[in-house]
């Protein structure tokens, strides 16, 4: 019974690890990526078709490649990066790179809700497109981003639970390697539990985080 | 102040190139509310844009103050924008900032200090009449209240020119008079020259001094308002003027007409525009001393643009025929506009 105990406090620790580290990487890159993929569209403040069309491509790459296919066509970027290829914190790198472009296009269309007057007021105050990026479009998106981020963040409890394959470990690889292989059903559920619990509490996180946000809009 | 020459603006666009405005010709003077009237889709929120070169004209040139809007460079347009104010026909105004931080934005990018901007802020919200309301985020005011934190972020870096893209459309009567009542103190006691657009003639009426007509692209008509009151030189203009003021009798009154000439009187229905001083002249009173008529006053309307009456009368002269031809004349010599509707 230990045992079990053992191994599954280990496979939540490696999840939410894994989870809490991609989803902040996820955060840092996707959230600009959106904001270039709006701001460089046609009619939007800093137009560049060019620019616009080499970013939308490479983010629809991205995401049109299965997440397993990735974690096996990352090892080299993955072991460049961060020195080996298997292990919890090497499952870190496909996890983000998965779930930037994913975080990228959702801030792109939280920041595409803002009232293009809103903009337009600015502009005509004089604003540069730094501070309409950093002063008007991001605070008026920013309970949308917010959910964006919560949108990521269960996703990536998804994602993770592909990451035994470069032995990432985690709740998932529990329950595919003790609770499917070596059919130990107790562990799968278990495993189960715990991550729709952790969903849950995530999107719950979120939702809070997203009313306290848009208080009084 | 702003002069605006052979201004023409294309659209261009998969389907065709859409002329939004051609050859526009303006002078707007220091002091001016000057008015832009015009249909939806007549080409003026183009125009008003194309000031601040929110929109970029095709061709043509625009000078405010001595300078080229035309020929600035990014950073010279912002800085030049930070002198011409701008308020919208739907307020925008960021739903993540109180009153007091929408008032603080144009400071704020300016660049100023935090103590500069506190103590304008206050100032700006004391003019505008809502310091009670500082704390408050836009989604708990009202429309007019709204409108009044766009004035006051639009006057926070201290504008010489302030454009009004339809300020008081999307407000109630009430609030819309309230509204053009602060525009005009804060033209008259800051100084600044405003330019207004609108579709609505009573608009223009309350507080511009000039006023231009805007039809299919085109300026049809432009001038003071008393000018295009007075003698309106398009049709435009006259469809305007309809709404505010009686160039045509209501229908009551033409059957009320109608049934006089079935009675075979002897007499005249005319109506008299009159407009400025001759209206305090007691014009009734003097033709019944002098001639020998009756009237019998059937409508009348009095109203006022800039402090000056006009109005329309409409009056049933009864009289041997000679006096009331000599009542006609006289009406006319005084500078009346005088026209006879019915030979009763």
């Amino acid at each position: 019974m230990s045992e079990t105990i053992n191994l599954l406090l280990v496979g939540t620790w490696q999840t939410i690890y894994m989870v809490v580290v991609s989803t902040l990487i996820a955060t840092i890159f996707g959230v600009p990526l959106g904001v270039l993929l709006m701001v460089t569209d046609k009619d939007q403040i800093l137009h560049n078709e060019p620019l616009n069309k080499i970013l939308g491509t490479i983010v629809n790459i991205f995401r049109s490649v299965p997440f397993v296919i990735l974690l096996i066509v990352l090892i080299p970027f993955t072991r460049l990066l961060v020195g080996k290829a298997i292990g919890t914190t090497a499952a870190i790198v496909p996890l983000s790179v998965a779930a930037i472009p994913f975080m990228g296009r959702l801030t792109e269309t939280a920041l595409r809700e803002v009232d293009r007057g809103v903009i337009e007021a600015a502009q005509s105050m004089g604003a540069s497109p730094f501070q309409i990026i950093t002063k008007v479009l991001i605070p008026e998106a920013l309970p949308s981003i917010a959910a964006g981020v919560t949108i990521t963040t269960i996703n990536l409890v998804g994602y993770s639970a592909m990451a035994g394959v470069i032995g990432g470990g985690g709740l998932g690889d529990l329950a595919v390697r003790y609770g499917y292989q070596r059919f130990m059903l107790d562990i799968m559920l278990y495993t189960v539990a715990i991550l729709v619990a952790m969903v849950q509490l995530i999107q719950f996180a979120g939702d809070v985080l997203v009313k306290h946000l848009s208080k009084n809009r | 102040m702003i002069y605006i020459r052979n201004l023409t603006k294309i659209y261009h666009s998969a389907s065709g190139n859409v002329r939004a405005l051609e050859d526009v010709n303006l002078s707007i003077e220091k002091g001016d509310i000057f008015g832009i009237i015009g249909l939806s889709g007549a080409g003026k929120s183009t125009l008003l844009r194309c000031i601040n070169m929110l929109e970029k004209p095709t061709s043509g040139s625009i000078e405010i103050d001595g300078v080229e809007m035309t020929r600035l460079s990014p950073s010279e347009l912002k800085e030049m924008r930070k002198k011409i104010g701008m308020i919208f026909q739907h307020f925008n105004l960021l739903s993540s900032r109180t009153v007091r931080g929408n008032v603080a934005f144009p400071l704020e990018i300016a660049g100023l200090d935090k103590r500069t901007i506190d103590k304008k802020v206050e100032n700006l919200l004391e003019l505008v009449g809502l310091s009670d309301k500082a704390d408050n985020y836009p989604s708990q005011l009202s429309g007019g209240q709204k409108q009044r934190v766009g004035i006051a972020r639009a006057l926070a870096n201290d504008p010489k020119v302030l454009l009004c893209d339809e300020p008081t459309s999307a407000l109630d009567p009430e609030t819309t008079l309230s509204i053009l009542n602060l525009l005009k103190d804060i033209n008259r006691e800051l100084g600044i020259t405003i330019v207004l657009i609108t579709h609505e003639m009573n608009v223009i009426k309350q507080i511009c001094n000039k006023v231009a007509v805007i039809e299919k692209s085109r300026v049809v008509e432009q001038g003071p308002l008393i000018e295009v009151f007075k003698k309106p030189q398009t049709e435009t203009a006259r469809n305007f003027l309809k709404s505010v003021t009686l160039s045509e009798i209501p229908k009551e009154l033409k059957d009320r007409i109608e049934n006089l000439s079935h009675e075979h009187l002897e007499g005249k229905i005319i109506k008299i525009a009159f407009f400025g001083e001759i209206t305090t002249e007691p014009v009734i009173s003097s033709i019944i001393r002098k001639f020998d008529v009756d009237t019998n006053i059937l409508y009348g309307n009095i109203d006022h643009i800039q402090g000056m009456p006009y109005g329309t009368l409409i009056v049933e002269l009864r009289g041997k025929n000679g006096e009331t031809d000599a009542a006609l004349k006289y009406l006319k010599d005084l500078g009346l506009d005088v026209e006879v509707i019915e030979n009763v």
